[in-house]
Formats: C-alpha cells, sequence, structure tokens
C-alpha cells in the first residue's frame, strides 16, 4: 500500500523495466510508472534517461499526472535542454487552461526549468499571467518574476517584467502584495543599485495594510521591507510602530524578530520623552522573553538577537534576568549564549543572584560551558564593583575543588581582576601559588607568571617560582616566554640583589638562544635599557598600568547600528556586517539606524548620544576576531617606495617613546634587526599580541633612527622636504609639533595658492569608526593630499596605508602614508601625503574623481574624492606670448568654450595676481573700450596646455572667460578653477 | 529563499532531498556531519553552520536532522520555523515523524513540500490548504484509489489561499457540530538544593479542535486574562478584539489548531506544585554512593498529582542503582546512565521515598557535577496559573455547538539542582 513498493524494484534492467511501462497504454500503469522515477529521483538516483517517456506522458488531463511530470521535469530540464523544449507547447497551451490552478501550476513550473531556450518562450504566457482575473495565478506569477531574473536578469529588465511586479504592490489582494515585495527584494539583493523599492508614504501604506491580511510569511517579507524605509519625521515613525506592534503577538517566531527589527530601527526616531517611547519598550520584553520558551534552534538565533539588543537598549530585558538561568538539559550552543546575556544583564541589583548561578555552572559536566562560566565570574567583578569581593571568593571556593580547568580559568581571570583593582585582592596570592604545577595551559601559566611578577615583592620565593618556570623554557608557548622574561625583569627591578644571575640567565635565553624575533627584540629592549640606565629600565617596566575597561567584548557602536538594522538577519547571527560575509549580495549597502543619519558635524540628540556611547568607555578592546575577519581579503601595498609598515605598537606606552630614542639609535646601529618593537609587555590578556606585527621590512637602521628617535630627529625630518616628513610622532610630541609642521608646510608658497577646506571624505559611520577629511593642495611645486584621520572607535587602529585607483591625470602617492603612532580612540592626526602624477592612467567621470583606498587594522575602505584641477596647473605654464598667439589661431573655434564668473569685484589686477598663485599665468594684458582683456596660459601636469582670455570690465562684477584647449573635456574644470581661486 | 532540503537519519545517510532551485550537490552536507561528528549528541549541533558558499540551517526532530541550504541573506528564524512546519505537516500527515514514514510515503512527501514552497517562497503551509489540494494517505481511500483510478491530488481550487481567511476552507459541514479546547499549561522551573525556587514560568497553549459548519464566528472570554505576560495568537484571533477588550474573537480554522500560546513569566509568582528532599553523595572510599529522594505535595490547589516520574542523568562514573522504591518503579540504564523513577499517582498520606546505594567505578576520582532531577507530573482538571475561561460564544451561525474546555497542568523543563 505504501510507496516503498516503488523502491523495491529490482536493480536489473531497471531503466528499462520503468521505460516500458512509461510507454504502456494504461494510463494507471503510467502513473505508478511515473511515481516509481519520482521515488528514485528523491533518493539521488539518476533516472534522466528516461526523460523523452517522461515528457510524453504531460499531454494528461489528470492533474496528479500532470504534476508528477512537472516534479520530474524541474529536476531534470537543465541536463536535457534540448528534450525540455519538447515540453514547452504544453506549458504554453496550459498557461491558458480555464482552470486556474493549472494556469499558475503551468507558469510556476516554466519558472523552475532553467533552460534558456525555454525562458524565451516563457515571456509571453508569463506577461499574461501577471495581469491574471485570478489573484492565485497572480502571485505565482510574482514569484516567476524573480525566479526568471536568477536565470537571465537582462530578459526581466527588457521586457518589462520589473515594472509590472512594482505595480503589483498596489494590488487589491494582500497575498499578491505579499509575493510582490518577496520577489523585488530577492531581485533587489543581486542589483543593489538600482532603485527597486521606491518606499514613499503611499507605498508603505499599502504595505501596512497588507500586512494586516497576508500569511506569516508574507508578513516576514513586508516587515523586512519596511524595516529598509526611513520615516519622515517622528510622527511619521510612531504610526508605523503603532501598525506593526500587533505583529508581536504572532506564533510565528520570524514575524516577531522581524517586527522586533522595524520597531528597534524605528524607535530610534522618536524622542525619548514621549510616552509612546516608553510604553514600546515595555512592549517589546515580552515577545522577546517568549521566544526562549521556543524549540532549542530558534531559541538560539532568539538569543544571539537579544545579545545586540541587549548592547543598543539593556533597558528591555534588565528585569528579565531568570530566563536566561541555564537549563541543563539545554543544548550547549543555547548555554553559551544565555550565559553572555546574563553577564550583559549583571547589575548591582541582581548580582547575586548571577553570581550563584554561574557558581552553580562552574559544577557542571561540559567543559566548556565551564570554562566559560569561570571567566563570566571573572567578568562581574570586573563589570559590577561591588561585587568583586564576593566573585574572588567565589573563584577562591572553585580553585579549592581542584578541577584542573577550573583552576586554570579562575587564574586568569583573577589576573584580571588585578588589574582592575590593584593593591586590594593581593591576599589571594598565596592559594593561587599552591597550583602553579597543575597549569598546564599558556594562557593560565602567562598569568601566573605575570602575577608573580607584578607582585614579586610580596612573594617571598618569587625567584625561585620563576627559576622553576625557567627551566623548561624553550618548551613553553612564546606567550609565556615573553611573559617569564617581563616577570623576571620586574623581579629583578625590585629586588636587584638576590636575581643578577636569573635576569642574565633569561636574557640569554631570549636574545641568544630563541629563533623568535618577538622574543629577541623584547630581550635585547630590556638588556639595553637595564646597561644603560636602570632608572630609565623602571620608569619604563614598573610603570603604572592602565585600568582595564569594564565591558569586554561589546560589539563597535557603528557595527552594532548596522546590526540592528539587520535584526533577525543571519548578519546578527554571526554578528558581522552582512557586507563581510554573504556571497552574491554584491555591494550591500551599509544601514544605519535612521536617528544618526546625517554625519559627524550635525549634532542632533540622536548622534549625540551615539557619539556619548563610544565616548564612555576609552580602553575597550573588541574581540579582535570580528573585526579582523575582514583583513583576509585585502589586497593592498604601498604603491612607491616599499615604504615602513606602520608599527604593530597598538599599546605602546607613549612615554617609552622617548626613552627609548637614544637606546635604539644605538642598539640598531650594531645590530640591523628589525625595527618598530611592539612594547606592549603589561597587558597581557590584549587580544593584539606582539606577533600579529607585520613582517620586517627592509629598512635602514639610520633612518629609523631619524623617525623613532625623540627630539634630535625632528629636526631632521623638518628641514626635508615634506615628502620625507614623518606625519606624526607619539601623541604627547605632536600635540604641540603639528602646527608646527602645518607652518613647515605653509613656508615658500606663493602668497594665496588656492587649497579648499577640508571635506569629509569617509564618515565613520561608513568606516568602522575611522573618520577621513581632507583637502589637495600644491605647495612649492608639490601636490599634496592633506588629510585628518580621526579615529571614532574604540580600538586602537594602526597599518595604516593608502592606494588610489587609476585616474585621469595618473596621479599616485609619492611615498607610504605617514602614521607611525597608532591612532588612539578619539584622537585625530594631520597627516600630508605627497603625490606624483606619475601612476597608470584611465579617464574618469568625473575628470578630476580620485578614488582612494585606505587600509587600517580593521579593514580596507574605499571612498571617492574630487580635487580641484588647479593644483596640476605646473609652475612652467606661461607661455611665449608669439606662441600663444599661434596656438590660439590653430586651435579651431569650435572648441572655444566661455564661461561667466559672477560676483567677483577684484581688480583685473588682483585677479591677475590672485590667479598667478595657482600657476594660471597672465601673458598679455589690453584695454579696450574700458575693459581689460587678459591673455593667461596654464599647463596641465600631463603637458595639455589652456590658452584663456578674460575680459574683465571695471565696475562689472561679471567675468567672461574663453577658454581653448585641445583636449575640451577639461574645459569646465579649468573654469572651476578660476571660480575656486578668485572667490577665495 | 531556502534553495534545498535534505532529510538525515540519526545514522548521517541523507535519505530525501529536495531543490527548489538550481541542483545543489549532497557533497553540501559534508560541512555538517564535521559539526555533527563534532557536537557529539545531535542536539548540540549548532543550527545555523556556514560553509564556503553556502549556509546550512538545520533542526533536529523526532531523531532525524531537516537540513536547508540557503545561498543568500534569509533571516535564519524564518527557515528554522518552516522547516518545523515541514516536519508538522508530515507528522499531520502521516501520524508520525520518522524515516520509515517519509520513505513509505515518499510520492506524497514530494508533492507538499512541492506545495509548501516555491522558488524557495512558501507557498501553502496551512494544514487545512494543504489538505485540499494532497488528500493524506489513508487505507480505504488507498484501495479505492487502485480500483477506480482516482488520485489523492485535489482538482480543485483551494480556496482558502485566496480569501481573506485563507486557514478555513469553504463549505465546511458537521452533523454534529463541536468545539473543544485544552488548556494545557507547562511549568518550567529550577529549585536549587534548599528548596527555593530559583526561576519559575509557565508556558500556557490553548489546543483547539473545532468542527463547526460553516463560518462561525466565535468570542472566548476569560475570568482572568490580566495574568498573561505575552500572548502569541493564531493567525485568526483578531488582535484589536484583544488590545481592547482582553477578547479571543475568531473565525476558527476547521479541525484541530493552537488557539493562543501564552506565557506567565517569572516576574509572577508560579505556584510549584509539588515539593522534593533529595540527597546524593559519593564517597571516596569504597567507590560508592548513596541516593535518598522523597516527593511531596506543595500547592496542588487540592488535586491529585499524577504521573509522576524522576528522572536523574548520573554522572560517568555510576555502574549501577541498588535501591528500593516505597511507591513505583525505577530502571537504572547503564549505557545512558539514566535513572528513571516512575512513580504515579502522589499519595499525600504516604509519600514516596527512593533510597539505595549507587556503585561506583573503582579508582575513578570523585565525580565532581551534581546531578539535576527532571521532575515529570500532570494535574487534571487545573490550570497552575489559574487561569479559567469564562464565556464561549458562537455568532454567524444558527445551530447550537457542543462545547467544551479542559485544563490540564504538566511539568516542562522542571528540574530539581542537587
Amino acid at each position: 500500500m505504501t510507496d516503498s513498493k516503488y523502491f523495491t524494484t529490482t536493480k536489473k534492467g531497471e531503466i528499462f523495466e520503468l521505460k516500458a511501462e512509461l510507454n504502456s497504454d494504461k494510463k494507471e500503469k503510467k502513473k505508478e510508472a511515473v511515481k516509481k522515477v519520482i521515488a528514485s529521483m528523491t533518493v539521488g538516483k539518476d533516472v534522466s534517461a528516461l526523460f523523452p517517456d517522461v515528457v510524453n506522458c504531460m499531454q494528461t488531463d489528470n492533474l496528479e499526472l500532470k504534476k508528477l511530470v512537472y516534479l520530474y521535469l524541474m529536476n531534470y530540464a537543465k541536463s536535457q535542454p534540448d528534450m525540455a523544449i519538447m515540453a514547452v507547447n504544453t506549458f504554453v497551451k496550459d498557461c491558458e487552461d480555464p482552470n486556474p490552478l493549472i494556469r499558475a501550476l503551468a507558469v510556476r513550473t516554466m519558472g523552475c526549468i532553467r533552460v534558456d531556450k525555454i525562458t524565451e518562450y516563457l515571456c509571453e504566457p508569463l506577461r499574461k499571467c501577471l495581469k491574471d482575473e485570478d489573484p492565485y495565478v497572480r502571485k505565482t506569477a510574482a514569484v516567476c518574476v524573480a525566479k526568471l531574473h536568477d536565470i537571465n536578469a537582462q530578459l526581466v529588465e527588457d521586457q518589462g517584467f520589473l515594472d509590472t511586479l512594482k505595480d503589483l504592490i498596489s494590488d487589491s489582494n494582500p497575498m499578491v502584495v505579499a509575493n510582490a515585495v518577496a520577489a523585488l527584494s530577492e531581485i533587489a539583493e543581486s542589483h543593489p543599485n538600482s532603485n527597486l523599492m521606491d518606499l514613499n508614504p503611499q507605498t508603505i501604506n499599502k504595505l501596512l495594510t497588507a500586512l494586516n491580511e497576508c500569511t506569516e510569511w508574507g508578513q516576514i517579507f513586508i516587515l523586512d521591507c519596511l524595516a529598509n524605509y526611513t520615516p519622515r519625521d517622528d510622527r511619521e515613525s510612531q504610526s508605523i510602530c503603532e501598525r506593526v506592534t500587533p505583529r508581536l503577538s504572532h506564533a510565528n517566531s520570524a514575524v516577531v524578530l522581524s517586527a522586533v527589527k522595524v520597531l528597534m530601527k524605528f524607535m530610534e526616531m522618536l524622542p525619548k520623552d514621549l510616552d509612546y517611547y516608553g510604553t514600546l519598550l515595555k512592549k517589546l520584553a515580552p515577545p522577546l522573553v517568549t521566544l526562549l520558551s521556543a524549540e532549542p534552534e530558534l531559541q538560539y538565533v532568539a538569543l544571539r538577537n537579544i545579545n545586540l539588543i541587549v548592547q543598543r537598549r539593556p533597558e528591555i530585558l534588565k528585569h528579565e534576568m531568570k530566563v536566561f538561568f541555564v537549563k541543563y538539559n539545554d543544548p550547549i550552543y543555547v548555554k553559551l549564549e544565555k550565559l553572555d546575556i546574563m553577564i550583559r544583564l549583571a547589575s548591582q541589583a541582581n548580582i547575586a543572584q548571577v553570581l550563584a548561578e554561574l557558581k552553580e555552572y562552574a559544577t557542571e559536566v561540559d567543559v566548556d560551558f565551564v570554562r566559560k562560566a569561570v571567566r563570566a565570574i571573572g567578568r562581574c567583578a570586573i563589570k559590577v564593583e561591588q561585587s568583586a569581593e564576593r566573585c574572588v571568593s567565589t573563584l577562591l571556593d572553585l580553585i579549592q575543588t581542584k578541577v584542573n580547568y577550573v583552576v586554570q580559568e579562575a587564574i586568569v581571570v583573577i589576573k584580571d581582576i588585578f588589574r582592575k583593582y590593584p593593591n586590594k585582592y593581593e591576599s589571594v596570592i598565596a592559594t593561587l601559588c599552591e597550583n602553579l604545577d597543575s597549569l598546564d595551559e599558556p594562557e593560565a601559566r602567562a598569568a601566573m607568571i605575570w602575577i608573580v611578577g607584578e607582585y614579586a615583592e610580596r612573594i617571598d620565593n618569587a625567584d625561585e617560582l620563576l627559576e622553576s618556570f625557567l627551566e623548561g623554557f624553550h618548551d613553553e608557548s612564546t606567550q609565556v616566554q615573553l611573559q617569564l622574561l617581563t616577570a623576571i625583569v620586574k623581579l629583578f627591578l625590585k629586588k636587584p640583589t638576590e636575581t643578577q644571575e636569573l635576569v642574565q640567565q633569561v636574557l640569554s635565553l631570549a636574545t641568544q638562544d630563541s629563533d623568535n624575533p618577538d622574543l629577541r627584540d623584547r630581550g635585547y629592549i630590556y638588556w639595553r635599557l637595564l646597561s644603560t640606565d636602570p632608572v630609565a629600565a623602571k620608569e619604563v617596566v614598573l610603570a603604572e598600568k592602565p585600568l582595564i575597561s569594564e565591558e569586554t567584548d561589546l560589539i563597535e557602536p557603528t557595527l552594532l547600528e548596522e546590526l540592528i538594522c539587520h535584526i533577525g538577519t543571519l548578519a546578527s547571527v554571526y554578528h558581522k556586517p552582512p557586507s563581510a560575509f554573504v556571497e552574491g549580495s554584491r555591494g550591500v549597502q551599509h544601514k544605519r539606524l535612521p536617528g544618526s543619519t546625517e554625519s559627524g558635524e550635525s549634532e542632533s540628540p540622536d548622534t549625540a548620544s551615539a557619539a556619548a556611547v563610544s565616548d564612555a568607555p576609552p580602553a575597550v578592546i573588541p574581540s579582535q576576531g570580528d573585526l579582523l575577519g575582514d583583513l583576509l581579503n585585502l589586497d593592498l601595498t604601498p604603491p612607491t617606495t616599499a615604504g615602513p609598515p606602520p608599527p604593530a605598537s597598538s599599546g605602546m606606552q607613549m612615554g617609552a617613546m622617548d626613552l627609548l630614542g637614544g637606546g635604539l639609535d644605538s642598539l640598531m646601529g650594531d645590530e640591523s634587526e628589525p625595527p618598530p618593537i611592539p612594547l606592549r609587555m603589561d597587558t597581557p590578556q590584549s587580544p593584539q599580541l606582539p606577533h600579529q606585527s607585520p613582517s620586517p621590512p627592509d629598512y635602514s637602521p639610520t633612518e629609523l633612527g631619524g623617525d623613532l628617535g625623540g627630539s634630535p630627529a625632528i629636526g631632521a625630518g623638518f628641514g626635508a622636504p615634506p615628502a620625507a616628513m614623518p606625519a606624526s610622532f607619539s601623541a604627547p610630541v605632536s600635540g604641540g609639533l603639528d602646527d608646527l609642521f602645518d607652518l613647515g608646510g605653509g613656508v615658500g608658497m606663493p602668497m594665496g595658492a588656492y587649497s579648499a577646506p577640508k571635506t569629509v571624505w569617509l564618515p565613520a559611520l561608513k568606516a568602522k569608526g575611522l573618520e577621513i577629511s581632507g583637502t589637495f593642495a600644491r605647495r612649492s611645486g608639490v601636490i599634496q593630499m592633506e588629510m585628518t584621520l580621526t579615529n571614532k572607535a574604540m580600538s586602537v587602529m594602526t597599518d595604516f596605508a593608502i592606494q588610489f585607483n587609476r585616474n585621469s591625470f595618473g596621479l599616485a602617492p609619492a611615498g607610504p602614508l605617514q602614521v607611525l603612532t597608532p591612532l588612539s580612540p578619539n584622537q585625530s592626526i594631520e597627516v600630508t601625503l605627497p603625490l606624483n602624477t606619475v601612476g597608470p592612467v584611465m579617464k574618469m567621470e568625473p575628470l578630476n574623481n580620485l578614488q582612494v583606498a585606505v587600509k587600517n587594522n580593521i579593514d580596507v575602505f574605499y571612498f571617492s574624492c574630487q580635487y580641484p584641477i588647479s593644483m596640476l596647473f605646473v609652475e612652467d605654464g606661461k607661455m611665449e606670448r608669439q606662441v600663444f598667439l599661434a596656438t590660439w589661431k590653430d586651435i579651431p573655434n569650435d572648441s572655444e568654450a566661455q564661461f561667466q564668473i559672477k560676483d567677483c569685484h577684484l581688480s583685473s589686477d588682483a585677479a591677475s595676481n590672485k590667479l598667478q598663485g595657482s600657476n594660471i599665468f597672465t601673458i598679455a594684458k589690453r584695454t579696450v573700450d574700458g575693459q581689460d582683456m587678459l591673455y593667461q596660459s596654464m599647463k596641465l601636469t600631463n603637458g595639455i596646455w589652456v590658452l584663456t582670455e578674460m575680459r574683465v570690465q571695471a565696475g562689472n562684477p561679471v567675468y567672461t572667460v574663453s577658454l581653448k584647449c585641445r583636449a575640451a573635456e577639461v574645459s569646465q574644470w579649468v573654469f572651476q578653477s578660476y571660480e575656486a581661486v578668485l572667490k577665495n | 529563499m531556502i534553495h534545498s532540503l535534505f532529510v538525515i537519519n540519526h545514522l548521517g545517510d541523507i535519505f530525501l532531498e529536495k531543490h527548489w532551485k538550481s541542483v545543489i550537490s549532497r557533497s553540501v552536507c559534508d560541512y555538517f556531519f564535521e559539526a555533527r561528528e563534532k557536537a557529539v549528541d545531535p542536539e548540540n549541533v549548532p543550527p545555523v553552520l556556514q560553509t564556503p558558499h553556502h549556509y546550512l540551517i538545520s533542526i533536529y526532530r523526532g531523531k532525524l536532522f531537516f537540513l536547508s541550504v540557503i545561498q543568500t541573506e534569509v533571516p535564519p528564524l524564518f527557515v528554522i520555523e518552516f522547516l518545523h512546519r515541514v516536519a508538522d505537516t508530515f507528522q499531520d500527515y502521516f501520524g508520525e515523524c520518522s524515516e520509515s514514514v517519509i520513505s513509505d510515503n515518499v510520492v506524497i512527501v514530494y508533492e507538499l513540500l512541492e506545495e509548501m514552497l516555491d522558488n524557495g517562497f512558501p507557498l501553502a503551509t496551512e494544514s487545512n490548504v494543504l489538505k485540499e489540494m494532497i488528500r493524506p494517505p489513508n487505507i480505504l481511500r488507498s484501495v479505492v484509489n487502485t480500483l477506480t483510478g482516482g488520485s489523492n491530488v485535489g482538482e480543485t481550487l483551494p480556496q482558502g489561499q485566496l480569501s481573506n481567511i485563507p486557514w478555513r476552507r469553504a463549505g465546511v459541514k458537521y452533523t454534529n457540530n463541536e468545539a473543544y479546547f485544552d488548556v494545557t499549561e507547562e511549568i518550567d522551573a529550577i529549585v536549587d538544593k534548599s528548596g527555593t525556587t530559583v526561576s519559575a514560568e509557565i508556558q500556557g497553549v490553548i489546543e483547539a479542535c473545532v468542527k463547526l459548519s460553516g463560518m462561525p464566528d466565535l468570542t472566548m472570554s476569560f475570568m482572568n486574562p490580566r495574568l498573561l505576560d505575552d500572548v502569541s495568537f493564531h493567525p485568526c484571533v483578531r488582535f484589536r478584539r484583544w488590545e481592547s477588550e482582553r477578547v479571543l474573537s475568531f473565525i476558527p480554522p476547521d479541525g484541530n489548531f493552537t488557539l493562543m500560546t501564552y506565557h506567565i513569566s517569572s516576574q509572577n509568582l508560579v505556584a510549584i506544585p509539588v515539593y522534593v528532599k533529595q540527597s546524593i553523595s559519593f564517597f571516596e572510599a569504597g567507590s560508592c554512593g548513596r541516593l535518598d529522594i522523597t516527593i511531596g505535595p506543595k500547592q496542588t490547589m487540592g488535586k491529585t498529582v499524577e504521573d509522576l516520574k524522576v528522572t536523574v542523568h548520573m554522572p560517568k562514573a555510576v555502574l549501577n542503582a541498588n535501591l528500593t522504591a516505597s511507591q513505583g518503579n525505577y530502571t537504572y540504564d547503564f549505557t545512558t546512565k539514566l535513572l528513571v523513577w516512575d512513580i504515579g499517582k502522589l499519595n499525600p498520606q504516604k509519600l514516596p521515598n527512593l533510597r539505595g546505594s549507587l556503585s561506583m567505578q573503582t579508582g575513578v576520582p570523585n565525580p565532581e557535577e551534581n546531578p539535576s532531577l527532571n521532575i515529570d507530573l500532570k494535574i487534571q482538571q487545573l490550570a497552575i496559573s489559574g487561569l479559567k475561561v469564562s464565556r464561549l460564544d458562537m455568532y454567524g451561525e444558527m445551530y447550537k455547538p457542543f462545547k467544551g474546555v479542559k485544563y490540564v497542568t504538566k511539568a516542562g523543563k522542571f528540574q530539581v539542582r542537587t
């Protein structure tokens, strides 16, 4: 009776047997045979050989048989395109069938046959079906447009199906609307720039109406589409929110989460003091909690999203801590996510409960979970100061259990607690030391060594302890080796008398016997420091450490904003922007929360609050994995000279810079070793470990001295042409010097060379916190790109580099981007990049467009800017009078362009002077009828001459410029330069 | 949208595949098998996996993995919800959702999948609509079909798909008109060692079985609707009415459906029906352990607790259990380390007790973890939250239906820590 009988045919001659049955005269036998074929197909058997026989069964009035044949066709048409053509006629006929079910079925199946020849025949039936009187057919046809677009996008556009689809958004039937929206959204995803979903208040209104009446799946499509809309004002925003809120009570969790997305986004626009705002916040919590009682897979996605929501608006769920408590039979992926959210919600009010739970979890079976729970206790201590003491005692209890991995995790987090609350809990060190022998993981060993070194003066046998680690020095991981080296140096500085031998031992191990450059370099620095100036060494090594931040692995605010716009999508599950991983979504637009659309300057209350968020924790280190993810697909090398990659010394102590200057010089004198040494020795928990620094470049030691060495080198850099000018030194120095450099840049510049004020080229929102503003100038014959880089993110930025796309005049950086020091959060840096014009040439539109890629340790960012063409006017652009006359006559009159400059009140002489500052030279001047005629010439870097005649009438603010040039397309840009120069 | 579906059994065999767009090689599942291997237990396989070119979103239902392959940015919840819907539909059609039943009905399964999704867009997922187009198998029909050459595919257009109430088919007729509602509440709770409630919440659901002719319009009102913290409704429920009057007003689908689910969170006081006194300890010397569990009634509102069952997931080192139960039976499965004590009805006069010794593997250090107890129970005729249906009215039809409401309370994830 069951379908399993279809599988029982004997293997031998199976196809042959089926063939015979398919060609049988008996209807019933035919159907059974098709069923057998389908059954084989479902389990992946190849039955494509039966194609002609199955297609022959298609002409039938039996609906089931027809459906089965259609199923078969969809699967195999691709491999038998010629045969599939045979089916076309039946399809076209079925599309005219009086039964709407058959019409819809035919057009649906046809769209699934991915054969070019068939798609051509599909167009006419599809057009008819899109306008069918039956909504069932229309809604099926809407999806079919998306299918067709997937197969042949051009065809869909040529046939005008997209417009028809757009019209369907206004259809009377909600299902048709929903499917049209779904189809358009899918098409739009592969079509980033087309303005397919033209959302305006009218369409939004239609969508909201359809939202109430369509199926659950349609609601998801419509809600996701709504989320892309930016309301005009807070009133519109509120009215949309009001109409979307009922969706929060839908049984389908995907509908709920999509509704949450719309609300979270549009809420940004509501004033915080509005009553409705508070109501909305209250309404969001219960549905989110309910999602957690669904199936574990749904819980997982919900938790990943709640993680984002909690970071953006912690107030929503602050009272719901208990629902995140872990049950022992939750799947591990749910447990880990719940734990994460528990810590985010931990506050003084609920910390006791949280700690009790965490302690409970630390005795569970699952090792990963236990580790994370122990770590979480440490994070609570750091986050909620009042609880620190209790956390420490909980951790001590756990250490007493002597479970190996628990002890190790506990030691790692206790080290962080020491960093956060120095001189408070050191009494526990004794307990920690008891467990020294059981530590076998590098991270725990490194943490323990750090503790011993940091508190060497309080640990009587610190030297013995460290010595015991030293025995197997070469077997340790780099992390431990580096830590051990630093710890022993600390110990030596604290107890110099007893430990001289030990420190010598470790220094020789590190410098002579090690292959690791990081270790060797650090060893050398210490060695040199200790031998030249122990007092300075003390200041460097035992310097006070910056406190570690409260909240770890927060998502960077700009990314968080983007992710909030993507709630419910894969991006929200991975906590990465869609552009980082979604294949096929070519050029995904970065979405931003509406409240903060205006960049930088405009201080709307929303941006202010957003900025406040990013300002608050200054030293947060966001989880590196997220940020570094993009770095892999990066292909950017400085185009010209192989310059020094900026040192990856993220944590470089600013003070240390000066101290090291002199010592390094001499050190480098005899040791041609890789230069910039990452100096992050004090914070072992930093994810930016030294070995992530770029490979050492070819670089001569003297130059390095010049660049790195403190004040004496500044003079050298100063006198040199700007090309070799180090852009900036370490922050304390650069503060005062920046101005000097600006001055230096201005020296020798002819008066009044025009340079536009800086404009924002790359807003921080688009570049993960890096803001670039800048302008172009020509100073002393050198074209310069002057930029201000501002770090608006929360992590340190390093490794800057720049590259240009090919452009109209072959502009290219003449040197690498000189950003030597890491850019700390909220710091700005002025950089001057000299340019040359020997790069590859490609005509751009507009002509003066320049596409730039800037790289830092986080990602590569692209922007384009336009440069004034006047900066390309060279100094020897003064033409001989005779030549001018001849050339003017030579250039045909039809390539003469005429412009007017209005509202210019300069006299002709003043204008001429001003223009000369920008290398526009006046060759001759004639006065006719009270009108001054100025004949001027200029030459572009690529040798193009431009000749002009400027007429100035005294008292008339309108100048007329006639311009002749063999390359006519530059005319309008030259004119623009005239205008800019004369009016500034 | 959803590109392909693979159904995989517990052995890791792909026994069904369906592609809604181009065909994707089943080798894509290798990434899933890798993750499956890593997770050890099938429940722990992460539901969203990233591969170089695809995303794999899976659910685990009835020892089967439903694995969908997607290529573009699609809301994962949408996919997961859909997969559960597929599993629900199989359950609905064939009575269970297992490998054998799917293989037995492979053609219907294929037809269903084709109807449910078009090019990755959901088409018809309402069971009412589906059943109109593809009739569920039953023995009588197969016999009739074989004799008459009939088919199990409907010839008519599913009218419901087009109307404003897609969930109800037209022209329903019954001789006995009846509507039954089951209010089921599940208590999810964590109780700690000392008997204090760490967290407790109630998941409630109202399941309906409505067999009414024509287009009945029902309203259901509650004695105390303010109890409910969060509600999710079947699409048929008019939300406005609920917002303003706290009344459920709806035109029901035909047959069985979930009218609403609700949630009463830990903010409110949740009654815990039983208390558990337990002590489980392990001794280093002699490698043995003791176990002593007693259960008594706490807040049962005067009703009897039935189907009481305690499950303990013992640490690995426990080899065997030698216990005596004052009531009911216990079993200890050596391989899964599951101790199950089936008690039955709770007698308040004579509290059930289970005690005895556990034998442990020698030479293994004492287990670190404390096993948690999982409690199952059932209380008939009681909604533990106190929720009560006060009225059920029908409009739009003339006949007088037979109505009934049943309450039951169960333990959901009810855990006692030791």
